[in-house]
Order: C-alpha cells, then structure tokens, then sequence
C-alpha cells in the first residue's frame, strides 16, 4: 500500500495553543511564513503588532490580517528627528490609525507609540472606544495637550499604564490628574516626567492610596523635595522612582524623612529624576543603594566626588546613565563597584562648550570595558579618542551589542597620532561580532566604512555623521551589511552612485535617511520611478526641486519600503518621487 | 555599475571642498543656502526707541537694554572664537538641552549663560501644521521675518510688498495695516500675554517669546490696542 506524502498536521485549536507561547514578533512572522494554514491561523490569533515605520503598512491593512489584535506599537518620525533635522509637519500623524482601529479593535488594548503626532481628538477617540484599555506609552511625541490626558484619566476605567516619556505636551494645568474617578483603582505605572506644570499632589497623593498595584511612579520636576515623602508612604510597594526636584533647604527633619520613607521602600530598584540635586540630600537614599539595578542621573548636575560615593554604594547597578561631571575618575569607580554593569551612557553637561569643562577623556570609557565585563551598550559624548582605546575597548567587550561614541567636535582625529578613527572603528565591528548598533563619530574615511562592511555582519543600525570620502564609503555599507535595516547618514560626501547601485538594498531596510549629502534630485527621480516599493521623499525648504537642475543634490532625503504606496499627508516641503506606473496612467 | 579603482586614502579626510586640512566645523545645509523662493516681507516695527532709520542699527547697539540683559561673554582673546553651531549635532536631544538648560540657568543666577538655543513654535492661520524656529539662530527681526517668509512661502500669503518697518506708534496707520489682509505676526510672551512682534527690543523678544503665531491682520486688531498702550505706558 502506497502511502501519500505523510501530511502532518495538529488541529487548529492546538496550533493556536503552541503558538500563543510564541510573543517574539520576528518569531510569528516566521511561523506565519512556514504555509498557508499556518498563516491563517496565526494571523487569527495575533495579539500584539509592532509597525517600525507607520507609512509602510495602512492600518486598514494591518486590521484586516490580524483582527484580534490588542496590542499595538508604531513608530513615526526618523530618529534624526530627535536632533531637529525634520523640518515640523513632516507628519507621523497618529489619527488615522485610531480612527480605523476605533472602528474596528474595540478590544484594543495597548497602544504605544514612538515619534508621532497625537493631538487631543486621537486621545479622546481612545478615550471614548476602547473599553478595555490599559496601556498607553507615549514616547517622544508631540501634539497633545493635558486637556487630551484628562480624558484618558476621566474615561478609561482599566487604565494600567500612562507613559509620556519625553514628550511635548501642551501643559495647560496639573488640573488633569484630578479627572480620575475615586472609583479608579488599577494605576500600576505613571510616567510624569516631561510636563512643566504641577499636578495637584492632594490628588496624586490620593490616587496613589488607592492603586494597590502601583509599580513606577516617575514625577515632574515641580514636585517638591519634601512632598516625596508623603509619596512614597502611599506606595511603598514602588519599583521604579524618578523624583521632581531633588532639592530644597537644608533641614534635619525634612532629610530623616526622606531617608525613612526611601528605606520603607524595599522593592525600589530604579532610581531617575534628580533635577537641581543638592548634593547633601544624596545619603538620603544610600539605604536603597544596595538592591539598585538601575540609576538615571542625567539631569544631575553634580560633581565626580559625589557620584562616586552614591555610586560605589550600587554593586548590583545594571544600568547607568550620567553627565560627564563623573569624569574619568568616576568611571574608574564605577568600574571597581559595579561589575554587573550592562548600560552605560554618558551625556555631555555642555555640549556646545568649546574648551573640555570636565576631566572626562577617553580613559574612563577604557576603564569601564576592562572593569565590566557584561557591558554590553554604550553611549559615550567625549571630547578626545584614540584608535588605541578603541581597540583596548574592543578587545576587552567583544560581547558588546550597542556601541555609540559622539566625538564632539566633527572630524577630530586620533589626538595621539593624528590619523583618522578608521583602525578604531575597525576594531570594535572586528571584534563584537553581535553588534547591532553603532554611531560613529571623528575623522573617518571610507576605509571604516570598508571595515563596517567587510565585519559588521549582524549591524542593524548605523548613524554617521561628518564622515567618509566617496560614494564608496555607502556602497561597503550597503553591500556588505547583510543584517542593515536602518541607516542615518548626514554631512557626508555620499552621492548618487552608491545609491543607485544598490537599490535594491533599500528594499530589505525599513529605511535611510541622507541629509546635507550629494544625492541628486535626478538619482531620487531615477529611484522613485524603478523602486515602487519604496517611498523616495525628497525634503526640501527650498521650494519644488522642479525648480532647480536635475544634478542640484537635495537637502534631505528620506526613502523607506511600504506597501501601501505613496502617503497623502506631505507638507509643502516633501515630495515623494512618483513610480513608473503612476506616470504610464497619465 | 562600475566603481573607479579608488585607492583608500588613508590620513586627513579629502574631497570636501576647501576642507583640505582644515578639521574645524564647518556650518552646512540648508541654514546656508541659497534660495530663490520670494521672500514674504512680514510687518513688523521697531519701538520707537530703535527706529531712528528705516533699517535700524543692530539692537544690540542699543545702550539702554533691559536689567534682564546679563553682560554677554565677551570673546576671550585666549580661546578660539566661539564656533557656528552646527544644526542638530552633537546629537543632544532638544528635550535634554532644554530641561537642562533651563536647570543651568536657574542654577547659575549670577552667571547666567543663555540656553544655547531656543526654539519656539510658530503656527500660521490657515497653515496645517506648525513649525519651529530657534531664535537664537537670527540676530535681528529682519533675519526672523526673512526666515519665517521662506518657512510659510508655499502659502499665499496675499499683497505683500515689502513695507520696511512700520511706525505702529501712529494709531491710525496701524488700523489701516490691521484692515488689510496681510499678515501679522505675533508671540506670546512670559506673562502668557499676546504681542505683535517687533514691540520690544531683539534680545528681550528672544528672552521672552514663548511662541509665535501669524496671524492675518485683521484677527490682530484686538492685539493693537494693548500693544499701543504699552508703548504708551512706556514713553
């Protein structure tokens, strides 16, 4: 007896079952990728969607596969948005997203957004349709004012999270927090940080009394020093802190009670906030400085010798974020103290100084990489490098996965020898085989970019800036990084060649962004009409590109992959370049 | 596509023009470059302090500035001379420079260095999106007038020649000019107060704008009295 070609296959309701153990978005597009039924199936049973570039997929599109999503993240604007290099009304507009899904997700759930517009309408709508909402994470966007938060407040009754990490909200008055109902008790996460005004701590003081689950509570600048206390007693369960102004007149009473309400917190893992830090009221949370896996002192404008005695009190710190007040000398303590160590980024205190301001050299960041040896990400602003420390920190942290130093001052060369940064650069890719993200910074000519892509095979973000000599430069990047899906390039001698031969690159990357290069409004033509699956948008503020030569390179150049065509809400300034399709209709 | 047998060339980085061994920074992009859109000439006037000819001396000439006014760093001739800032680098967040610039400057009382940049929004009647101006890259209301002309040029704006500064002390010239169609700007100061802009001197406008707004003429009309009386008041 023949037997047919076995067929082995597991009633739907068990496949659905096994893959409900599976959250990882890469690892459902996989499943989703095996055959036709289990692309049915899984699409059925999706709950959580991550769109990176909310232009490369309708929403209607994104509903219609999966129609029982509850949890659903975008993102908008490039990054190079963070640094005021999109011009405003770009778009990243959020509103047609919650109106389709307002339509169609009533179950919806999370929404967490990142880089886009969301004005006061979109809250409201979210406000008023989805009756079970719980999660609302609203991370560097902008548009809404705090009439929008006072009606999530007043109306979503399952609210468990409210994140406005960095945002620009309109703040017209603390009077929002007061919306919540006396009834609402389910607040586990609030994040504060960014607005201007002062809640009413009454109110906050209240709500916190009633919401047993809550877990991070990060506060505004204007909530006083000696009004924590009072706060923290309400929620002595808290986890992740970041506090309001971290100073105010010295008194005996006021800092016994701040260091007893610290101590009663025993679960307290993460520490932000600290601005106006008066260093005296640091020992007040030296009893929590033992179980702190995470510290944020970034607004922190306190000297080296202070952070080392908070810091050498940290042994279990995870992740630190600190101005480069902690000079080389704190990072060389640092790197005694905390040996689990995995993030470290240092800001610049004054990124526009001309003259160094702080001992902080590239000695510090060397220390660190032979001290801790699980760090794995660095953001690093200095002043000085040498393709000697580079190569130290290379060899000391091959386990590193994200490595992004800011030279201040474009285009300075190893202060040792001179020469550029390349061999440096070409060390950390050799050596850090996982690396994933990198920036680059100082003098660089195409040869790092040679190492990038000879080495850099698992890269999947790259920022440059200042950099490279020729179009060969882009095409090692382009050819070689099998793993490229975002890359950010400025003030670079980039043009069109290396574009043009590798376009269909672009169409494995969620997208690129040239600005202040030499990318013909011609090669952007060229690549609208033969990609049309990409979205080519020339931004230009001065005026129609029409206006100007074919070979006139544009200012800023935008292209990412979608499906779902050209957008509609440009400004004046942007113009996608049309497909060949579009102008066979004509 | 064929590439050049490019050899690498190792040492100071070459093929930018006029960047052969020059390492300093250098401001680019479109800051700098030229452009050929008309250029919308906004009215706006001068106290009648600075407005001895149509095209005022530099404010910053004017002695009788503000107490607010700190004595600005004078160059010192040991340091390099401060350099143009470079659009967007390093690559600070705006949401960090301010929170911590305004820290810095609430701090450092008797020494107060201005935040290093300040940007504020302005928005247009009419226009569908807002956009955002640091004003300490203008030096004067000219620059900032010339500056928001090409931002908001894709607009028509309506008959708009170009009218120099105006005299807004003359009452009725000033309602001729609000019953126009033209466009007025205007900002919201610290006090949360609307004033048509060019009312006080340039470096206090910068201190104290909050946000601008263009708004057509005759919306602006309600302003006009107010902005009448405090150059009353202060004459």
């Amino acid at each position: 007896m023949q037997r047919m070609a076995y067929k082995f296959s597991f009633p739907e309701e068990v496949l659905e079952h096994v893959f409900s153990f599976i959250s990882s978005e890469r690892d459902r597009n996989a499943i989703s990728l095996v055959c036709k039924s289990w692309y049915e199936i899984e699409r059925w049973c999706r709950r959580k969607v991550f769109v990176g570039n909310c232009y490369a997929v309708s929403p209607m599109m994104v509903i219609k596969r999966f129609p029982e999503v509850r949890s659903i993240a975008l993102k908008g604007k490039p990054h190079f948005a963070d640094f005021n290099l999109v011009p405003d009304g770009w778009g990243g507009y959020v509103f047609p997203w919650i109106a389709a899904m307002a339509r169609a997700l009533p179950c919806l759930e999370e929404i967490r957004l990142k880089r886009m517009v969301i004005t006061d309408d979109s809250l409201e709508l979210i406000a008023k349709s989805f009756k079970n909402f719980k999660v609302l994470v609203l991370t560097s966007c902008e548009g809404f004012t705090t009439d929008g938060l006072a009606a999530i407040a007043a109306n979503c009754r399952n609210l468990r999270e409210l994140d406005l990490q960095e945002s620009e909200v309109d703040d017209l008055s603390g009077h929002w927090l007061s919306h919540f109902p006396d009834s609402y008790t389910s607040l586990v996460s609030l994040n504060i940080s960014c607005l201007g005004s002062e809640v009413s701590l009454s109110a906050l003081e209240r709500l916190l009394g009633r919401c047993p689950n809550m877990q991070t509570l990060r506060l505004n600048r204007a909530v006083h020093l000696d009004r924590l206390p009072n706060l923290l007693r309400r929620c002595p369960q808290l986890v992740e802190l970041g506090t309001g102004v971290y100073s105010t007149e010295m008194r005996p009473e006021v800092f016994s009670n701040l260091e007893a309400a610290f101590s009663g917190c025993k679960q307290l893992k993460s520490l932000s906030g600290f601005w106006d830090v008066l260093p005296s009221y640091l020992p007040a949370a030296y009893p929590i400085c033992s179980r702190l896996m995470s510290l944020n002192l970034s607004y922190a404008t306190i000297q080296s010798s202070d952070l080392i005695k908070l810091i050498s009190q940290c042994p279990n710190l995870l992740r630190l974020w600190v101005l480069d007040y902690i000079e080389d000398s704190g990072l060389d303590a640092l790197a005694a103290s905390c040996k689990d160590l995995r993030e470290l980024r240092v800001f610049p205190s004054e990124p526009f100084g001309v003259e160094p301001n702080v001992a902080l050299t590239e000695q510090g960041l060397v220390s660190v990489s032979e001290g801790c040896p699980k760090l794995q990400s660095i953001l690093y602003f200095c002043r000085r490098m040498s393709n000697a420390a580079l190569n130290t920190i290379a060899r000391n942290r091959p386990n590193l996965t994200r490595f992004r130093l800011c030279i201040i001052e474009p285009r300075t060369p190893d202060y040792l020898t001179l020469e550029p940064l390349d061999s440096g650069f070409g060390a950390i890719v050799e050596h850090c085989k996982e690396l994933q993200r990198l920036s680059l910074s100082g003098l660089l000519t195409d040869r790092v970019f040679e190492y990038i892509g000879t080495y850099g095979k698992k890269l999947e973000m790259l920022s440059v800036a200042f950099a490279g000599d020729s179009d060969l430069g882009l095409h090692h990047v382009l050819s070689g990084c099998d793993n490229l899906r975002k890359l950010e390039i400025r003030d670079c001698p980039f043009g069109d060649k290396a574009l043009l031969a590798n376009a269909a690159k672009l169409e494995t990357m969620r997208s690129l962004w040239m600005s202040s290069c030499s990318v013909s409004y011609g090669a952007c033509k060229l690549l609208g009409q033969k990609m049309p699956r990409l979205n080519v948008e020339v931004i230009d503020e001065r005026g129609p590109p029409d206006s100007r030569p074919d070979d006139c390179p544009v200012e800023k150049l935008y292209i990412y992959r979608t499906i779902s065509g050209p957008r509609l809400d440009m400004p004046a300034f942007v113009w996608t370049m049309e497909d060949d399709s579009s102008l066979r209709l004509e | 596509m064929v590439f050049e047998e490019t050899e690498l060339r190792l040492g100071l980085g070459l093929g930018l023009p006029g960047n052969e061994a020059e390492l300093g920074l250098r401001k680019r992009g479109f800051s700098e470059t030229q452009t050929e859109t008309t250029t919308v000439d906004l009215m706006l006037n001068l106290s009648p302090k600075e407005s001895a000819a149509a095209d005022g001396p530099d404010p910053r000439d004017n002695t009788n500035t503000s107490p607010k006014e700190k004595t600005l760093l004078l160059p010192d001739p040991a340091k390099p001379p401060a350099k143009a800032q470079v659009v967007g680098w390093p690559p600070v967040r705006s949401f960090r420079k301010n929170m911590f610039a305004a820290q810095k400057s609430s701090e450092e009382e008797s020494e107060k260095s201005s935040p290093n940049a300040s940007f504020v929004k302005v928005s247009m009647d009419g226009a569908p999106y807002l956009r955002k101006v640091d004003l300490k890259m203008y030096k004067s209301y000219p620059e900032l007038s010339d500056a928001l002309g090409k931002m908001f040029s894709s607009f028509t704006i309506g008959n708009c020649e170009s009218q120099g500064f105006k005299d807004f002390m003359n009452e009725s010239k000033l309602m001729d000019l609000l019953n126009s169609s033209d466009y007025v700007p205007t900002y919201e100061d610290r006090d949360g107060d609307w004033m048509l802009v060019g009312d006080v001197p340039w470096e206090m406008f910068v201190e104290s704008c909050k946000r601008l707004r263009i708004m057509k003429g005759k919306e602006a009309i309600g302003l006009a009295p107010r902005a009448v009386e405090k150059c009353k008041n202060r004459s």
